[in-house]
């Protein structure tokens, strides 16, 4: 398509550009055309690569499933922003009305030890996914549980898990985190399940063996900078870490 | 059409009440200590292959679980809002595991199986206590029990829910049951891969080709059984709810296998979605619902009438559902807003810039109850409206437009979840079994978390003890042929290098299927559609242009092979939609209406599952006929006046 005739905002982009885990990476600078504020930032990528694509060059990728800022895939810096300026957005639900015409963005991926770059904005967070094998559940078999009634639990405990549990996994907290920690993510999980009576019996391992894990995968240290909060999509209070310590400690005093 | 065999369902004997137990009686059983010789290969971890995997590895199978994306807890599962049923009767007023049962089976338009829903029904009660012993947080009473709500239109509330976010907490229960096996090493997760093609020795399903997403590797997994648990193909519309990645090509590779594809047709539509803003659009979000509980729904009463929405008088409003629909009003079932909401648009009664699209007003709800009272209930809607439209809910109606939303079809399974392949298991929304021809509310999650805790755990084990293997591996004919026909085709893909992107086919397919195969469909419109189907499909393989190789992350190499799935696909689809000549649940031929232009079945022809057998040569699908059978719900017309 004749950029010079769509409608709408003109971009200069800086994305990063990287062709694989090993090879060394860099900035190119894109001019973007005919961009629409009822696009949301990834159909504004995807228009870009539909270009690119045309003119015989190779795609920008980026991770991105759901695009209704649930499944936690996406997630990119923008202008050193994790998931972009907005408050509480992921960037898939980003819109390009938040931008102006002749806007500069730059583009990163996340940017942290733990998570090796693979190809251009897309990142390695398999990482988390073994800090929650690290004892991220309840032991329970298929089968054997009570009426689900058996145990009472009171609104607010329920509330209070349920805030922390609606953490995305998608890593944005590591990536603002000046120390590349994972401390909001792990401590989320600790804090959905300590809230609840089912999550008592293993509270004790969960927390040691989950913050080992988040240690080993070479994950920063906390040092309540507070970025982490600022940038979940999700909302997650800072206040899990402080519950995760109590029961880092708890497990160790044993 | 060649010869049709005679479908076996292999459906327990005796009152429906007693089947389940019968087959869990019957079902021969693994030693358990001779199960952790067997692997079993599960595909997909939303709520059904993450459940099926995780109960598989606690009983002690080898168990591996592929994915396509980076973590087996994105599956799209995760997206569902509204909640989940089940007959626990809590709330006391008048729920059964049998009101379930009917009410599914009406639901669905009379076209699924009994003793297939009759087993979910039962199974839904034990769903809740498994989700609440991982720790799903449901919304709970201040006295600490669980509440209920009720949920699409029915009369009981047997709707269990987390917030918004219910798809997101069960998915996180199974997928934690699921790393607590990758943890004691029963589990072996293998994501970033997408399944190319299934293998088989001796005619049993022993393996998967699969394709490494990163390095592009080809590669090759063998095991005694395939759980196939990948999801609906919803995208073959393009534009639906689905995440983008979301795809058909699993379940397409096991029907070209000799798997059968039923109910093809059968799409849901579903009517409170936002609707699309341009061409760039890749996706479409949904709404719930409940919105329709305090909105009023209308149009213009002129066409063409472009003043905004303020300066339209009450009395050049149509508020059409009801008009026509006095007693359910905006509650009417999700297939007949869909259908009205196109029929006005259709009249160029449609508003926004596109013309299609109708608003959903709660100016009377607010002026009669008050802002906060919209805000207390639907806040976050009406946030999420915003953010994506720019618009505020509150001070303008909102626009809505009914979008493809879930897909009823699927790979044809017997009572044990097996389908015409043996040791192919499909669970969840790749399969066709409960929701008949229309899928109610908070239904999806409840059949996939069924699927996958409570019924392939008894039924793949009886498959293993009754089947003879033989010693197959990983270097035999069979899977070395399967993995090089998989390279191959991906190879051509890349190697046609014409004009068109993988996006650009996409969307065309998409809008044959939105505008053929939608909504309401005829048989000129399908007949149209299935050889526009066929001229994209060839101008797919002459002009398609795939970036990069095949030793790379390329995102456009895996959209393409999936494009070129559903340019067979939707082909099916319309022939299926062309053969059914009767409306029912989601499926409106216009041929077949009521005086009052509701849609009309007709049992006498049609009371039959279709299940597609994929053609050995060139040549038309062969369709073969399961006959539903009624002994406890008498099918009646549905209606809503």
């Amino acid at each position: 398509m004749d950029q010079g005739k769509r409608e709408g905002m003109t971009l200069y982009l800086k994305i990063w550009r990287q062709p694989g885990p090993d090879v060394p990476g860099k900035f190119v600078d894109y001019q973007l055309a005919g961009v629409s504020p009822n696009m949301s930032f990834l159909e504004m990528l995807d228009v870009l690569n539909e270009d690119l694509i045309k003119k015989g060059e190779l795609p920008v990728e980026f991770d991105n499933d759901c695009r209704e800022g649930i499944c936690g895939m996406c997630g990119i810096m923008i202008n050193g922003s994790a998931h972009g300026h907005e408050d509480a957005t992921t960037v898939c639900q980003l819109h390009m009305r938040h931008f102006k015409d002749r806007d500069h963005i730059t583009i990163e991926p996340w940017r942290a030890r733990a998570f090796p770059v693979i190809k251009d904005l897309v990142v390695d967070r398999n990482a988390l996914d073994r800090i929650i094998a690290a004892g991220g559940f309840i032991s329970v078999d298929t089968g054997g549980a009570p009426d689900a009634n058996a145990i009472p639990i009171s609104k607010v405990r329920v509330e209070e898990a349920m805030d922390a549990a609606a953490c995305i996994q998608c890593g944005a907290c590591v990536a603002a985190c000046p120390n590349g920690s994972a401390a909001l993510f792990t401590a989320a999980k600790i804090s959905h399940l300590v809230n609840l009576p089912q999550g008592e019996p293993e509270r004790r391992s969960r927390a040691l063996r989950m913050v080992r894990q988040m240690d080993l995968e070479g994950f920063g240290n906390c040092s309540n900078h507070g970025e982490c909060e600022a940038v979940c999509p999700k909302d997650i209070s800072i206040k899990v870490i402080a519950q995760m310590r109590r029961e880092f400690l708890r497990g160790i005093l044993k | 059409m060649s010869t049709q065999v005679a479908l076996d369902a292999r459906i327990p004997d005796g009152p429906v009440q007693e089947k389940w137990d019968r087959r869990r009686f019957e079902v021969k059983l693994v030693n358990p200590a001779n199960k952790r010789k067997y692997t079993i290969i599960v595909v997909g971890t939303g709520l059904a292959g993450a459940s099926a995997a995780a109960s598989l590895a606690e009983l002690g199978y080898e168990v591996l679980a592929f994915c396509i994306q980076d973590s087996p807890r994105r599956a799209h599962s995760i997206a569902a809002q509204g909640g989940i049923n089940a007959a626990k009767n809590y709330a006391n007023d008048g729920d059964s595991i049998w009101r379930l049962f009917y009410d599914t089976v009406k639901g669905g338009d009379y076209r699924s199986r009994e003793a297939n829903v009759y087993r979910l029904a039962q199974v839904s009660v034990n769903i809740i206590d498994q989700c609440v012993a991982q720790g799903v947080p449901f919304a709970r009473e201040y006295g600490g029990l669980l509440e209920t709500r009720s949920f699409g239109g029915t009369q009981v509330a047997r709707t269990f829910y987390a917030r918004g976010q219910t798809g997101q907490q069960l998915l996180l229960g199974a997928y934690q049951a699921l790393m607590r096996q990758v943890d004691k090493g029963k589990v072996t997760c293998l994501p970033r891969r997408e399944m190319l093609d299934l293998v088989l020795v001796d005619g049993k399903a022993r393996g998967i080709i699969v394709r490494d997403l990163l390095t592009g590797a080809i590669e090759r997994h063998v095991g005694h059984a395939v759980v196939l648990a990948t999801g609906g193909y919803g995208n073959a519309y393009y534009l639906s709810t689905n995440a983008v990645n979301s795809n058909a090509s699993a379940i397409w590779r096991c029907y070209r296998r000799g798997a059968f594809f039923a109910n093809p047709c059968y799409t849901q539509i579903h009517p409170t979605c936002i609707p699309v803003s341009g061409e760039h659009q890749s996706k479409l979000t949904l709404m719930s619902e409940s919105l329709r509980n305090d909105g009023r729904v209308w149009v213009p009463k002129k066409a063409g009438d472009r003043r905004p929405p303020s300066e339209i008088p009450e009395g050049e409003r149509d508020y059409y559902l009801e008009r026509k629909y006095p007693s359910f009003g905006n509650l009417v079932p999700r297939d007949i807003a869909s259908r009205s909401a196109k029929g006005v648009c259709d009249d160029g009664r449609g508003v926004g810039e596109s013309g299609l699209a109708v608003y959903l007003d709660f100016e009377d709800t607010i002026q009669r109850e008050g802002v906060e009272y919209i805000r207390e209930k639907y806040g976050n809607l009406f946030d999420m409206y915003e953010r994506i439209t720019g618009e505020n809910g509150y001070q303008t109606p909102m626009r809505i437009y009914p979008a493809v939303h879930y897909v009823m079809g699927g790979l044809w399974v017997d009572y044990n979840l097996m389908s015409a392949i043996p040791g192919l298991f499909v669970l969840g929304e790749a399969n066709f079994s409960d929701h008949g021809a229309n899928r109610l509310g908070a239904s999806a999650l409840m059949q996939g978390l069924a699927d996958g805790y409570f019924v392939i755990p008894y039924t793949l084990g009886d498959y293993l003890a009754t089947s003879a293997f033989r010693p197959t591996s990983e270097d035999a004919d069979e899977f070395k042929q399967s993995a090089d026909q998989a390279r191959n085709r991906l190879e051509r893909l890349l190697s046609i290098q014409g004009k068109r992107t993988p996006r650009e086919f996409h969307r065309e397919i998409g809008r044959i299927m939105w505008d053929y195969v939608g909504m309401a469909r005829n048989e000129a419109g399908l007949k149209h559609a299935i050889q526009e189907i066929r001229r994209v499909r060839e101008e797919l393989w002459q002009d398609l242009k795939v970036p990069g190789s095949n030793d790379m992350l390329n995102k456009n190499l895996e959209l393409a092979s999936r494009v070129a799935d559903y340019a067979e696909l939707g082909e099916l689809m319309a022939i299926d939609a062309l053969h059914r000549r009767e409306s029912c649940g989601g499926h409106f031929r216009e041929e077949s209406q009521t005086p009052e232009g509701e849609a009309k079945r007709d049992d006498a022809n049609y009371s039959y599952v279709s299940a597609w057998e994929y053609p050995c040569s060139e040549g038309e699908p062969i369709l073969h006929k399961e006959p539903l059978k009624f002994e406890n719900v008498v099918p009646t017309q549905r209606t809503y006046k």
